[in-house]
């Protein structure tokens, strides 16, 4: 007994595909290959159905007059694609500034105490909240209350309904971009004598401006599709827009207010409507993706 | 030169810049460095070695208060510079570090031009001189002109890693500080651009005094006219290390004939 049997044989160093750990292999691959596929063949799907069902409808029409009135052919959703920029660019104006600002505070000046901790489980609670529930409560705040010289329905309140649900997008990604600013640029700043607010203006928000940028392209592409907050905010309203402080239409409401009428025209309307919305959604997505290229170059 | 200002005599030169009296920092309730007492010296270069964990960059930092950054950092005692306790109430922290400025381990330009690089600095300093000019001299201050002059548009990250570290340098140079704190700028270079920063310091110590922090003893030899040996020691009931000054004296002494047990094991390499 001069010899040791092995405690493991070894075998050739082929690769023998009829083994149960190839086989098994083989199995999960296609397994996880599959679902993964299933879950990005909604996207398809739903842009193929809108491209199809509103693409052919793209006119210059569609995109200079106004709804046809019940009954009455032709027409476009030029107001519903003013309005949509209009209620978004004072939900960015609310959102923007306010949700940098929060960002700023809870990266560079919270000193990650409690209140800091507050304001990061509240905003990651906030982000959470459903669209429906910041409407019912600008509703309630704004709407009912005749807040805006004695209006109901404005375009301002339906930006603040959106402000509301863009803020913890934009907090959340300045933060985390601002934490990602590697520490040594900024002890470099302040080791040649610059004060916090120098550093921070100077040094540091100019490091973090991509994942910021980003953060606030997605906080528009998602505010922009949104539907629930608008409906009993900014209403709707068939005609051009008249200021901020007068009900507006916007492109989601006048899809969702015309996809169900019981008239062509309007139908087909909703589906215009789509296609510009998802493509104008696509476009936010895709410049965010470009940006964060950017970033990493 | 006209600067013949009668109390820059070579007599005051002996004078020490910066004295700590009785410093200890502590992170939280744990003491890194304690009951420290230091003169250091006007226009040398002091270096400061000592093993990992004793305390020594920790000191380097409450020079110029960039420990204050360090949430929970605490330091008791007081840090003299300048007639002027830089831990009274009434100090500006930011003034504080206009004067003594700082070199970090790893090279830390700014993302932007050569230039900006050096007139950041400068510019938030009110500077109201010629701006090229002062560029220009910071960077052959630092020994990095030659290879700079042609692409000052170009950004900092640009440059090797030792010409990131002149850059630096030069940074900090350029806002005309007294002392020059330097937290081992050198440990992450190379040998080659290592010369050419210790070659540097020789050069710098004329105007500024430098304080260096350095693992590479043989550097300490080179460089400093000074040195302070840190080592760390278990406490009774602590969680931790605590460090303290073994003994500060003239390099030579520190690595020829040092007072204490604890510095010749560590300069001759039987430490521990």
């Amino acid at each position: 007994m001069t010899t040791l049997t092995p405690a493991i044989k070894h075998s050739s160093l082929r690769l023998n595909p009829s083994l149960r750990r190839n086989r098994l292999d083989r199995l999960f691959t296609t397994i996880a290959g599959g679902f993964s596929l299933i879950a990005v063949l909604p996207l398809f799907l739903v842009l193929i159905y809108v491209i199809l069902q509103g693409g052919r409808l793209i006119s210059i029409n569609l995109f200079t007059q106004l709804p046809p009135a019940p009954g009455l052919d032709g027409g476009g959703i030029g107001n519903a694609l003013i309005g949509t920029f209009v209620v978004t660019l004072v939900a960015s104006m609310i959102a923007i500034p306010v949700g940098v600002g929060g960002g700023i505070f809870l990266a560079e000046y919270s000193k990650s105490g409690p209140f800091a901790q507050f304001i990061r489980l509240g905003n990651d609670i906030l982000a959470g909240v459903p669209s429906i529930i910041c409407g019912v409560f600008v509703y309630g705040a704004i709407v009912a209350t005749r807040l805006f010289f004695g209006q109901s329905y404005t375009a301002a309140a339906g930006g603040m309904a959106l402000a509301i649900l863009m803020l913890p997008t934009v907090i959340k990604t300045t933060d985390e971009g601002l934490r990602l600013v590697p520490k040594a640029l900024s002890m470099g700043a302040i080791g040649v004598g610059a004060s916090k607010f120098v550093t921070i203006t100077r040094i540091t928000l100019p490091s973090a401006f991509t994942p910021i940028a980003t953060g606030v392209v997605l906080g528009i592409a998602r505010a922009a599709g949104e539907t629930a907050p608008l409906i009993f905010t900014a209403l709707f309203s068939p005609f051009w827009p008249e200021g901020v402080f007068n009900p507006i239409a916007t492109m989601s409401v006048l899809i969702y207010n015309f996809a169900i009428m019981p008239f062509d025209a309007q139908n087909e309307l909703a589906w215009a409507a789509s296609f510009v919305l998802v493509i104008l959604i696509l476009g936010a997505n895709l410049l965010a993706r470009w940006l964060r290229r950017f970033a990493s170059m | 030169m006209t600067m013949t200002m009668p109390r820059k005599t070579p007599a005051i030169t002996n004078q020490s810049c910066l004295s700590l009296e009785k410093v200890t920092i502590s992170y939280g309730s744990f003491e890194a460095v304690r009951d420290v007492y230091l003169e250091i010296p006007r226009g040398k270069v002091t270096a400061f070695i000592g093993p990992s964990g004793c305390g020594k960059s920790t000191v380097l930092r409450g020079l110029n208060r960039m420990n204050d950054l360090i949430e929970g950092c605490t330091l008791k005692g007081r840090v003299i510079f300048d007639g002027q306790d830089i831990y009274a109430p009434e100090v500006d922290p930011v003034e504080v570090r206009r004067r003594i400025g700082m070199v970090f381990q790893q090279p830390n330009p700014f993302p932007k031009s050569i230039y900006e690089n050096i007139a950041f600095g400068a510019r938030i300093n009110g500077f109201s001189g010629d701006m090229d000019e002062l560029v220009e001299s910071s960077l052959r201050k630092a020994f990095i002109w030659d290879e700079t002059k042609d692409k000052l548009k170009e950004s900092g990250n640009s440059l090797s890693g030792g010409q990131q570290q002149r850059l630096c340098i030069a940074r900090a140079i350029a806002i005309e500080p007294e002392v020059i704190l330097m937290d081992e700028p050198c440990s992450a270079l190379d040998p080659i651009s290592t010369l050419k920063i210790e070659e540097l310091m020789h050069e710098l110590k004329k105007t500024f005094s430098i304080v260096i922090v350095t693992h590479n003893m043989q550097q300490a030899v080179r460089v400093s006219d000074q040195t302070a040996f840190f080592n760390a020691e278990a406490v009774e009931g602590g969680t931790g290390k605590v460090g303290y000054l073994v003994e500060f004296d003239e390099t030579e002494r520190i690595f020829n004939s040092p007072l204490q047990q604890a510095t010749q094991d560590y300069v001759t390499g039987r430490f521990g």
